[in-house]
Parts: C-alpha cells; sequence; structure tokens
C-alpha cells in the first residue's frame, strides 16, 4: 500500500460532506429550475442576478463538481490501473478544475449584471 | 498525486449472480457517473447565459433539440435515483439499514421513492411537461 496516512478518511469524509450538502441544495436547484415561470434568457438572468440566489447557485455547483471529482475517482480506482489509472484521474481533476472555474466566472458574470 | 499502482483491483462484476444489492449498488455508481457527465451541461447552460442572450439563443436550440431533451429527462431520473439511495447509503454510514429485512425494504423504498419523485416532477412542473415535448 503507498497511499498516505489519513488520505483514504479524508476522503471519504469529504465524500460525506458533499453528499449532505448536495441533499438541500440539489433539492433547492432542482426546485427552483423546475417552478420558473419561463427559460427566456430575461428570467432565468434575473433569477440568478439576485444575491442570495447567485450564492446557492455556487454552492451548489461547487458541491456538486467536487462530489462528481470524488465520486468518478472511486469508481476509477476500483476498475482501472497503473499508468491508465493515474492519467483518467488527471483527466477528470483538469476537467472538473476547468468547469468550476466557467462556473465561477459565470455565476460572477450573472450576478454582477453583465449578462 | 501519488501512484495508487499497487492497490487490489475489485473483482469484476461479471463473476456475480446478479442480486437487488448489486443491482441497486450499481445504478447508484452508474446514475452518479452520468450526472457527473450532465454536470458539464449544467456549467454550459450558465456560461450561456453569462454571454448573454445572443448566445443564450442558441443553446436554447441546444437543449430544446429531442436528444438533449432525452438527456435531460434521464438526468432528472437519475437525480432522483442517486438522491434516494444516497441518503440510504448515509444511513449505512450511520450504522442503519444493514440487516437484511431492513436492506430489502431499504431498496424499495428507494425504487418508488425515486420513482414517484420523477413522475411528479415530469408531470407537476412546466419545466417536465416541456421536457415532454409541450411548449
Amino acid at each position: 500500500m503507498n497511499g498516505h496516512r489519513g488520505t483514504a478518511t479524508r476522503h471519504w469524509r469529504n465524500q460525506r460532506m458533499t453528499s449532505i450538502a448536495l441533499l438541500p441544495l440539489g433539492l433547492w436547484f432542482l426546485f427552483a429550475l423546475l417552478l420558473q415561470p419561463a427559460l427566456d434568457h430575461a428570467t432565468v438572468a434575473a433569477w440568478l442576478a439576485k444575491p442570495l440566489q447567485a450564492l446557492l447557485a455556487a454552492l451548489f455547483g461547487g458541491a456538486m463538481l467536487w462530489h462528481s471529482m470524488q465520486g468518478v475517482e472511486v469508481v476509477l480506482e476500483d476498475y482501472v490501473r497503473g499508468r491508465t489509472l493515474t492519467l483518467s484521474i488527471l483527466l477528470s481533476r483538469l476537467t472538473h478544475t476547468a468547469a468550476a472555474v466557467a462556473l465561477a466566472w459565470a455565476i460572477f458574470t450573472i450576478a454582477a449584471g453583465g449578462a | 498525486m501519488q501512484s495508487p499502482a499497487e492497490r487490489p483491483l475489485s473483482p469484476h462484476l461479471q463473476v456475480y449472480r446478479p442480486m437487488y444489492t448489486m443491482v441497486l449498488s450499481i445504478l447508484h455508481r452508474a446514475s452518479g457517473l452520468y450526472l457527473s457527465a450532465c454536470s458539464l451541461l449544467f456549467v454550459a447552460w450558465l456560461a450561456a447565459i453569462a454571454a448573454g442572450p445572443a448566445a443564450y439563443s442558441g443553446a436554447s436550440r441546444f437543449f430544446s433539440s429531442l436528444a438533449v431533451r432525452l438527456v435531460l429527462t434521464a438526468a432528472l431520473a437519475a437525480f432522483w435515483y442517486h438522491f434516494f439511495a444516497g441518503i440510504r447509503h448515509l444511513a449505512w454510514d450511520a450504522g442503519l439499514g444493514f440487516e437484511k429485512t431492513s436492506s430489502r425494504r431499504g431498496a424499495a423504498v428507494v425504487l418508488v421513492c425515486a420513482a414517484a419523485a420523477f413522475a411528479a416532477t415530469m408531470c407537476l412542473t412546466q419545466a417536465g411537461r416541456w421536457l415532454m415535448g409541450s411548449p
């Protein structure tokens, strides 16, 4: 075994933290989206420009992408090995990080009224 | 990142006879991976809002296409399944529901709740009816 001591425990605990956070945040996002009166640009931009809604969207998106990265890694560790494993985890982390950057930019732009 | 190369692999799935415990576990992973892929659609949608009305109207045509609406309908089903199965996993982590009868009951509750929540969100919300093709 060559994992660092505590790494697996921290990974396990962080995954539980994001799953618990996503129970209310996921429900909020789903219902807020499903109950929008319309899905045209003016309506959704006005929804996400409200400070609390923008904050919740950022929390939801951040927790979801983090949880997604954790989950993808657990599956990869179970079914892939060696160099392919290292490369696929790296690719997953890069994709999730790029998505998080795009998410932060989008929410900031919408909340700042620039959309 | 340290190399995890020498860690053991899980036994591959085809050596097992399918059982409900295993089917639900695979569904949890499959729905999670599917939602991971769909999270990129979520980010793309937010980016289209941020990019302004012109970009958003292009994105709207993409999201309204039949293929993408089917993808999103499956994402809604995956969301509800992963949501309720996730609660079951958290209950396990707290040491609850491991007995054979309670585990079996938990599995049934997860499937019924996920199916009911999916049906309700599809039929009772504006966006659900939009997914099914009404304007």
